[in-house]
Protein backbone atom coordinates (compact mmCIF):
# COMPACT_ATOMS: atom_id res chain seq x y z
CA UNK A 1 0.00 0.00 0.00
CA UNK A 2 3.18 2.26 0.23
CA UNK A 3 4.03 4.02 -3.19
CA UNK A 4 7.51 4.54 -4.04
CA UNK A 5 8.57 8.17 -3.68
CA UNK A 6 8.51 8.96 -7.43
CA UNK A 7 4.92 7.65 -8.39
CA UNK A 8 1.93 10.36 -8.64
CA UNK A 9 0.42 9.53 -5.43
CA UNK A 10 4.19 9.40 -3.80
CA UNK A 11 4.75 13.01 -5.28
CA UNK A 12 0.95 14.37 -4.08
CA UNK A 13 2.15 12.90 -0.49
CA UNK A 14 4.90 15.01 -0.49
CA UNK A 15 3.42 17.61 -1.85
CA UNK A 16 0.79 17.36 1.29
CA UNK A 17 3.69 17.43 3.79
CA UNK A 18 4.88 20.39 2.56
CA UNK A 19 1.13 22.42 2.44
CA UNK A 20 0.87 21.07 5.81
CA UNK A 21 4.45 22.61 7.34
CA UNK A 22 3.29 25.47 5.41
CA UNK A 23 0.07 25.29 7.49
CA UNK A 24 1.54 24.95 10.46
CA UNK A 25 4.74 27.64 10.30
CA UNK A 26 1.93 29.91 9.09
CA UNK A 27 -0.20 29.36 12.12
CA UNK A 28 3.08 29.94 14.11
CA UNK A 29 4.01 33.17 12.91
CA UNK A 30 0.47 34.37 13.27
CA UNK A 31 0.55 33.81 17.17
CA UNK A 32 4.50 34.47 18.30
CA UNK A 33 5.89 37.43 16.62
CA UNK A 34 5.64 40.57 17.76
CA UNK A 35 5.06 42.96 15.14
CA UNK A 36 1.65 42.62 13.96
CA UNK A 37 2.35 43.13 10.44
CA UNK A 38 4.50 40.29 10.68
CA UNK A 39 1.98 38.51 12.16
CA UNK A 40 -0.50 39.00 9.20
CA UNK A 41 1.75 37.60 6.66
CA UNK A 42 1.90 34.53 8.58
CA UNK A 43 -1.88 34.45 8.47
CA UNK A 44 -1.69 34.99 4.66
CA UNK A 45 0.80 32.03 4.70
CA UNK A 46 -1.54 30.16 7.01
CA UNK A 47 -4.57 30.35 4.44
CA UNK A 48 -2.13 29.39 1.51
CA UNK A 49 -1.70 26.13 3.21
CA UNK A 50 -4.99 25.56 4.03
CA UNK A 51 -6.54 26.14 0.71
CA UNK A 52 -4.42 23.77 -0.64
CA UNK A 53 -5.50 20.87 1.79
CA UNK A 54 -9.05 22.42 0.60
CA UNK A 55 -7.60 21.26 -2.70
CA UNK A 56 -6.19 17.49 -1.53
CA UNK A 57 -10.21 17.45 -0.06
CA UNK A 58 -11.85 17.07 -3.69
CA UNK A 59 -13.07 20.76 -4.14
CA UNK A 60 -11.14 23.45 -5.48
CA UNK A 61 -13.72 25.63 -5.85
CA UNK A 62 -13.76 26.62 -1.92
CA UNK A 63 -9.63 26.09 -1.71
CA UNK A 64 -9.45 29.07 -4.83
CA UNK A 65 -12.71 31.12 -2.50
CA UNK A 66 -10.13 30.77 0.61
CA UNK A 67 -7.57 32.20 -1.55
CA UNK A 68 -9.76 34.91 -3.10
CA UNK A 69 -11.58 35.71 0.37
CA UNK A 70 -9.17 34.91 3.23
CA UNK A 71 -5.44 36.02 1.15
CA UNK A 72 -6.64 38.43 -0.82
CA UNK A 73 -10.09 40.32 1.27
CA UNK A 74 -9.43 39.47 5.23
CA UNK A 75 -5.49 39.70 5.32
CA UNK A 76 -5.12 42.45 3.45
CA UNK A 77 -8.18 44.36 5.55
CA UNK A 78 -6.34 43.82 8.29
CA UNK A 79 -3.25 45.01 7.15
CA UNK A 80 -5.18 48.28 6.28
CA UNK A 81 -6.27 48.29 9.60
CA UNK A 82 -3.08 48.05 11.32
CA UNK A 83 -1.40 50.67 9.25
CA UNK A 84 -4.33 53.00 10.66
CA UNK A 85 -3.54 52.28 13.96
CA UNK A 86 -0.27 51.07 14.44
CA UNK A 87 -0.03 50.04 18.26
CA UNK A 88 2.67 50.98 20.71
CA UNK A 89 5.33 48.38 19.89
CA UNK A 90 7.17 48.75 22.85
CA UNK A 91 4.13 48.78 25.36
CA UNK A 92 3.42 45.46 23.74
CA UNK A 93 6.75 44.18 23.76
CA UNK A 94 6.88 44.64 27.46
CA UNK A 95 3.15 42.77 28.09
CA UNK A 96 3.56 39.78 26.00
CA UNK A 97 6.16 38.16 28.32
CA UNK A 98 5.55 36.82 31.63
CA UNK A 99 2.54 34.98 32.80
CA UNK A 100 0.14 35.52 30.01
CA UNK A 101 2.10 33.59 27.46
CA UNK A 102 2.05 30.38 29.85
CA UNK A 103 -1.41 30.38 30.49
CA UNK A 104 -2.20 30.70 27.09
CA UNK A 105 0.28 27.74 25.93
CA UNK A 106 -1.52 26.01 28.44
CA UNK A 107 -5.08 26.54 27.29
CA UNK A 108 -4.04 26.14 23.43
CA UNK A 109 -2.30 22.90 24.19
CA UNK A 110 -5.27 21.44 26.40
CA UNK A 111 -8.32 22.87 23.67
CA UNK A 112 -5.80 20.94 20.86
CA UNK A 113 -4.84 17.90 22.79
CA UNK A 114 -9.06 17.53 23.82
CA UNK A 115 -10.33 18.28 20.22
CA UNK A 116 -7.25 15.79 18.62
CA UNK A 117 -7.86 13.23 21.10
CA UNK A 118 -11.91 13.30 20.38
CA UNK A 119 -10.67 13.01 17.03
CA UNK A 120 -8.85 9.91 16.83
CA UNK A 121 -10.66 8.06 19.56
CA UNK A 122 -14.03 8.76 17.95
CA UNK A 123 -15.84 5.99 16.10
CA UNK A 124 -15.94 7.63 12.50
CA UNK A 125 -18.94 5.62 10.14
CA UNK A 126 -18.20 5.89 6.74
CA UNK A 127 -21.87 6.82 4.53
CA UNK A 128 -23.39 3.77 2.93
CA UNK A 129 -24.16 6.15 -0.49
CA UNK A 130 -23.21 9.21 -1.85
CA UNK A 131 -26.22 11.21 -3.47
CA UNK A 132 -23.67 13.21 -5.17
CA UNK A 133 -20.17 13.74 -6.54
CA UNK A 134 -20.18 16.88 -4.80
CA UNK A 135 -18.78 19.20 -7.85
CA UNK A 136 -19.07 22.39 -8.57
CA UNK A 137 -22.22 22.04 -10.63
CA UNK A 138 -23.67 20.65 -7.42
CA UNK A 139 -22.65 23.07 -5.30
CA UNK A 140 -24.86 25.50 -7.23
CA UNK A 141 -27.62 23.47 -7.77
CA UNK A 142 -27.86 23.25 -4.02
CA UNK A 143 -27.48 26.90 -3.48
CA UNK A 144 -30.01 28.01 -5.31
CA UNK A 145 -32.57 25.04 -4.17
CA UNK A 146 -32.41 23.44 -0.87
CA UNK A 147 -29.72 26.52 1.00
CA UNK A 148 -31.75 29.55 -0.95
CA UNK A 149 -32.83 31.22 2.10
CA UNK A 150 -29.73 31.05 3.67
CA UNK A 151 -27.58 32.22 0.44
CA UNK A 152 -30.45 35.13 0.86
CA UNK A 153 -29.41 35.60 4.61
CA UNK A 154 -25.82 35.65 3.61
CA UNK A 155 -26.03 38.84 1.42
CA UNK A 156 -28.25 40.46 4.07
CA UNK A 157 -25.76 40.07 6.88
CA UNK A 158 -22.33 41.04 4.45
CA UNK A 159 -24.71 44.42 3.60
CA UNK A 160 -25.52 44.98 7.21
CA UNK A 161 -21.74 44.62 7.85
CA UNK A 162 -20.78 47.00 5.29
CA UNK A 163 -23.12 49.61 6.23
CA UNK A 164 -22.35 49.01 9.68
CA UNK A 165 -18.60 49.23 9.59
CA UNK A 166 -19.13 52.20 7.37
CA UNK A 167 -20.90 53.96 10.06
CA UNK A 168 -18.47 53.13 12.83
CA UNK A 169 -15.59 54.38 11.03
CA UNK A 170 -17.75 57.45 10.28
CA UNK A 171 -19.06 58.18 13.55
CA UNK A 172 -15.13 59.52 15.27
CA UNK A 173 -14.36 61.87 11.94
CA UNK A 174 -17.01 64.73 12.85
CA UNK A 175 -15.26 66.51 15.84
CA UNK A 176 -11.53 66.40 13.60
CA UNK B 1 3.41 5.81 5.53
CA UNK B 2 3.69 9.24 5.25
CA UNK B 3 3.17 9.79 2.04
CA UNK B 4 -0.65 8.32 2.51
CA UNK B 5 -1.67 10.86 4.84
CA UNK B 6 -3.78 12.85 2.45
CA UNK B 7 -6.32 10.02 2.33
CA UNK B 8 -7.27 9.78 6.26
CA UNK B 9 -9.60 11.31 7.93
CA UNK B 10 -7.35 12.25 11.51
CA UNK B 11 -4.82 14.28 9.56
CA UNK B 12 -7.53 16.66 8.87
CA UNK B 13 -9.26 16.72 12.07
CA UNK B 14 -5.73 16.83 13.98
CA UNK B 15 -4.65 20.01 11.77
CA UNK B 16 -7.82 22.07 12.46
CA UNK B 17 -7.76 20.89 16.16
CA UNK B 18 -3.94 22.04 15.79
CA UNK B 19 -5.17 25.32 14.31
CA UNK B 20 -7.55 25.96 16.65
CA UNK B 21 -5.53 25.45 19.87
CA UNK B 22 -3.17 28.08 17.68
CA UNK B 23 -6.02 30.61 17.43
CA UNK B 24 -6.95 30.10 21.25
CA UNK B 25 -3.33 30.25 22.03
CA UNK B 26 -2.76 33.72 19.99
CA UNK B 27 -6.28 34.80 21.70
CA UNK B 28 -5.09 34.55 24.99
CA UNK B 29 -1.71 35.33 24.53
CA UNK B 30 -1.83 38.60 22.44
CA UNK B 31 -2.36 41.85 24.42
CA UNK B 32 -3.83 43.81 21.32
CA UNK B 33 -7.21 43.86 19.64
CA UNK B 34 -5.62 43.35 16.28
CA UNK B 35 -3.75 40.58 17.51
CA UNK B 36 -7.07 39.06 19.04
CA UNK B 37 -8.73 39.42 14.99
CA UNK B 38 -6.16 37.61 13.50
CA UNK B 39 -6.11 34.74 16.51
CA UNK B 40 -10.22 34.53 15.84
CA UNK B 41 -9.04 33.96 12.15
CA UNK B 42 -7.15 31.15 12.78
CA UNK B 43 -9.96 29.19 14.91
CA UNK B 44 -12.52 29.70 12.32
CA UNK B 45 -9.97 28.14 9.82
CA UNK B 46 -9.30 25.49 12.16
CA UNK B 47 -13.26 24.67 12.17
CA UNK B 48 -13.44 25.08 8.47
CA UNK B 49 -10.46 22.69 8.03
CA UNK B 50 -13.22 20.19 10.21
CA UNK B 51 -16.21 20.60 8.26
CA UNK B 52 -14.37 19.89 4.93
CA UNK B 53 -12.50 16.72 6.64
CA UNK B 54 -15.82 15.71 7.23
CA UNK B 55 -17.43 16.27 4.18
CA UNK B 56 -15.00 14.74 1.86
CA UNK B 57 -14.89 11.92 4.44
CA UNK B 58 -18.71 11.14 6.06
CA UNK B 59 -21.72 12.87 4.50
CA UNK B 60 -24.01 11.44 2.34
CA UNK B 61 -24.15 14.77 0.13
CA UNK B 62 -20.52 16.20 -0.40
CA UNK B 63 -21.94 19.45 -0.95
CA UNK B 64 -23.02 20.03 2.81
CA UNK B 65 -19.58 20.84 3.78
CA UNK B 66 -18.33 22.79 1.32
CA UNK B 67 -21.73 25.10 1.41
CA UNK B 68 -20.86 25.67 5.32
CA UNK B 69 -17.48 26.32 4.52
CA UNK B 70 -18.46 29.28 2.38
CA UNK B 71 -20.91 29.86 4.84
CA UNK B 72 -18.23 30.91 7.16
CA UNK B 73 -15.63 32.33 4.81
CA UNK B 74 -18.65 34.95 4.44
CA UNK B 75 -19.45 35.45 8.12
CA UNK B 76 -15.33 35.77 8.60
CA UNK B 77 -15.23 38.15 6.22
CA UNK B 78 -18.39 40.12 7.83
CA UNK B 79 -16.74 39.73 11.37
CA UNK B 80 -13.80 41.13 10.18
CA UNK B 81 -15.02 44.43 8.71
CA UNK B 82 -16.82 45.09 11.49
CA UNK B 83 -14.23 44.26 13.66
CA UNK B 84 -11.86 46.62 12.20
CA UNK B 85 -13.93 49.34 11.79
CA UNK B 86 -14.73 49.24 15.67
CA UNK B 87 -11.04 49.18 16.12
CA UNK B 88 -10.39 52.18 14.45
CA UNK B 89 -13.10 53.93 16.54
CA UNK B 90 -11.63 52.98 19.41
CA UNK B 91 -8.12 53.78 18.37
CA UNK B 92 -9.60 57.55 17.25
CA UNK B 93 -10.85 57.83 21.45
CA UNK B 94 -8.47 56.19 23.03
CA UNK B 95 -4.86 56.90 21.06
CA UNK B 96 -4.44 52.55 21.55
CA UNK B 97 -5.34 49.36 20.78
CA UNK B 98 -4.64 47.91 23.79
CA UNK B 99 -7.40 45.31 25.50
CA UNK B 100 -5.73 46.79 28.78
CA UNK B 101 -6.49 50.33 28.26
CA UNK B 102 -10.58 49.89 27.35
CA UNK B 103 -10.93 50.84 30.82
CA UNK B 104 -13.77 53.75 30.56
CA UNK B 105 -16.61 51.95 32.43
CA UNK B 106 -14.31 50.15 35.09
CA UNK B 107 -15.56 51.38 38.31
Amino acid sequence: MNPSLFSPEGLAGVIFLILIGVTMIGAIIATCTKRLIRSVSGLAVCFVGVAGLYYFLNSPFVAMMELLIYVGAVCVTIAFAIMLAEPDEAKLARKMSGLSGGLAAVCGGAVSFALGYAAVNGQWMAPATQVNDGSLKMIGASLLTKYSMVFELISIVLLAAIIGSVALARAGRRGN
Amino acid sequence: MMLTLSTQLNTYLIIGAILFGFGIFGLVRRPSLIGMLIAVELVLSGASVNFMAFNRFLAPDPTVGQIITLFIMAIAAAEAAISLSIVIAVYRNYKSIEVEDLVELKG
